[in-house]
């Protein structure tokens, strides 16, 4: 075998190697789904979404939790993406580099990795009694808004870095401010990147159980939330707790419901996705 | 005519007072009139009573808004030291330490016991050879001694065979395996480390129902609802072996494996009807609410005692 030969069979290897890992993640989460769907499709009808909790499975329902956590993750919304775009501008536009910032890096590259119940107590000390917000739905928005907030600002970072310099230089050169420069030419472009990193820190805040629990969230709630000050209670807390429910009927419901959630997530980012390629179109250097 | 008319309507005032008499009385004897909110945290293993009996009282009460946490006994019993909530679930009784923050906050409070809940020793069903283990046999299998030293049945009992024996458990943070470790093992020992340990009950079943030599422990609801995969170990205390069932777990002839379960009332239950109304509502109808949900009742008599320690603490 010469050289060139064994070359090109080493290309080829590691191209399946590659297929095999990718299929690998593919392939369980098409089991996951097809499984959850299986089980749980048929039990998904109108009063499924518009019942309370039932000590009765065939009864229950998932109406506090879904509004729950569509409340949950508008606030969220809301409260973190302005701030975690500004702070990303700022670093990446605006900051002089010295000490003081390389340290702030630093930890904004650290808190993406924090445990998520770390900022559940961080959140019970800091909103739920320090602020005294209590346990209401405005208390677990700030602490999930602190959770996704290194997700959004690294994001931001990432796809303005994408963006030429020589935009910038131009704009400068035709004697636009740094804010205007920013504003008009710099975001737009980035905003696809943005998108991206929003929807997937939004996306992780929608599935998050522990640092709810920690700060309040309840699991038996009969009323909607009517205001950010109400208590409440997200649909992954709900599946949680049907999971550990030793009747088989009950799994079939935590399957629905997870489906409910799969819809949830989807739809969001389609809807994010469609922004980010509508937005996209109009840039045109 | 015009005196027709003053009567007609003195009529009608009069009735319309009388009806407005009425419904008044109605409404205080009638909890529907009740409002206000009721905060419920603690245990995940009370849970399902707790949010079964809050769905019943809806119906009498639809006014009161319930809502009940999952924070765990200890975290439940932290809000409520501090006052915020009015009743804890627990699957323990209260600690020295939880009591001391109640009095300093100036919190009182009662303990209820509102039912039971028996931990089910379990083998799977090809398993042939146990017909009964006695607290010592579970001892001498769990006791931290055991790891590395008991790996075979034969260690167990002379004539079982002589197979690796395979341990499924709850984890150690759970309320579950505390009660378990403690009545076998005793007080502050533990158990040993190396078994199959996990949170999820549903995991446990699987393991012990594929391993022809499993043996585990975890809820009975949980063998309840999968018989047909598993078997039943009796327990032997001394006064022979005994299977844990609705009467031998209430009766507390399957001893030491069933342990009462409990909410606690704070001084709310004083000074707010609808809170007082709450707790009497749960103890009256936690007999056939506790079943519905795989727990075990207590006693008539048992629950008459409960309710009666409930109406001496809201004097």
């Amino acid at each position: 075998m010469t050289n060139g030969e064994k070359n090109r069979l080493k290309d080829s290897i590691f191209k399946y190697i590659g297929v095999f890992a990718c299929s690998i993640g593919l392939i369980l989460l098409a089991i996951f789904i097809g499984n959850i769907i299986y089980d749980g499709f048929n039990r998904i009808d109108w009063s499924f979404l518009t019942s309370l909790p039932s000590r009765k499975a065939e009864k229950a329902g998932i109406l506090t939790a879904w509004s729950g956590s569509l409340w949950i993750v508008i606030f969220t919304f809301i409260i973190a993406v302005p701030i975690g775009i500004s702070a990303g501008v700022y670093l990446e536009e605006y900051n002089r580099k010295n000490k003081l910032t390389r340290l702030l890096e630093i930890n904004i590259s650290n808190l993406a990795g924090v445990p998520s119940i770390i900022y559940g107590l961080l959140g019970l000390e800091i909103f739920v009694r320090l602020s005294n917000l209590g346990s209401s739905v405005l208390a677990g928005s700030f602490t999930l808004a602190l959770l996704i907030l290194p997700i959004i600002i690294v994001a931001t970072r990432e796809a303005l870095k994408a963006v030429p310099s020589s935009i910038r230089a131009a704009s400068f050169g035709l004697g636009a401010t740094k804010w205007q420069t920013t504003w008009y030419q710099v975001l737009p472009a980035a905003s696809g990147g943005i998108l991206t990193g929003v929807i997937l820190a939004i996306s992780r805040a929608v599935g998050e159980t522990a640092p709810l629990i920690v700060v309040g969230a309840l699991a038996y709630v009969p009323f909607t939330p009517k205001g950010p000050m109400d208590e409440f209670t997200v649909l992954p807390i709900q599946i949680f707790n049907w999971v550990s429910r030793p009747q088989h009927e009950f799994a079939i419901n935590a399957a629905a419901a997870i489906i409910i959630l799969l819809a949830i997530t989807f739809t969001m980012n389609g809807i994010a996705v469609y922004f980010r390629n509508k937005w996209q179109k109009k840039i045109n250097w | 005519m015009i005196k027709q008319k003053i009567l007609n309507f003195k009529i009608v005032i009069l009735s319309l007072i009388l009806i407005g008499c009425s419904s008044n009385s109605n409404n205080t004897n009638n909890s529907s009139a009740l409002s206000g909110d009721i905060k419920i945290d603690g245990s995940s293993t009370v849970y399902p009573v707790t949010e079964a009996v809050a769905e019943e009282f809806r119906v009498v009460a639809p006014n009161v808004r319930v809502t009940v946490g999952v924070s765990g006994t200890g975290g439940g019993f932290q809000k409520f030291s501090r006052g915020e909530t009015n009743i804890s679930n627990a699957s323990r009784p209260i600690k020295d330490k939880e009591a001391k923050v109640c009095d300093e906050n100036n919190i009182s409070y009662l303990e209820l016991s509102v039912a039971y809940d028996g931990l089910a020793v379990i083998i799977n069903p090809e398993n042939d050879w146990v017909d009964y283990l006695t607290v010592d046999e579970l001892s001498k299998i769990w006791h931290p001694d055991a790891q590395n030293n008991i790996k075979y049945w034969s260690q167990i009992r002379e004539g079982w065979p002589n197979e690796e024996i395979h341990l499924f458990g709850p984890g150690t943070a759970s309320g579950t395996y505390d009660y378990f470790a403690e009545v076998i093992c005793g007080k502050k020992v533990g158990t040993r480390g190396d078994y199959t340990a996990s949170e999820d009950d549903h995991v446990l079943v699987q393991g012990v129902a594929t391993d022809k030599y499993g043996l585990g422990f975890f809820g009975l609801a949980y063998y309840e609802e999968n018989k047909e995969k598993l078997k039943l170990v009796g327990v032997d205390n001394g006064s022979g072996s005994v299977l844990p069932s609705m009467q031998t777990v209430s009766s507390r002839t399957y001893a030491p494996l069933s342990r009462p379960i409990f909410i606690y009332a704070n001084n709310s239950a004083k000074e707010r009807e609808e809170v007082k109304e709450f707790i009497s509502f749960y103890l009256k109808n936690a007999k056939n609410l506790v079943a519905d949900v795989g727990y075990i009742p207590l006693t008539d008599e048992e629950y008459g005692f409960e309710i009666e320690k409930f109406n001496e603490f809201i004097k």
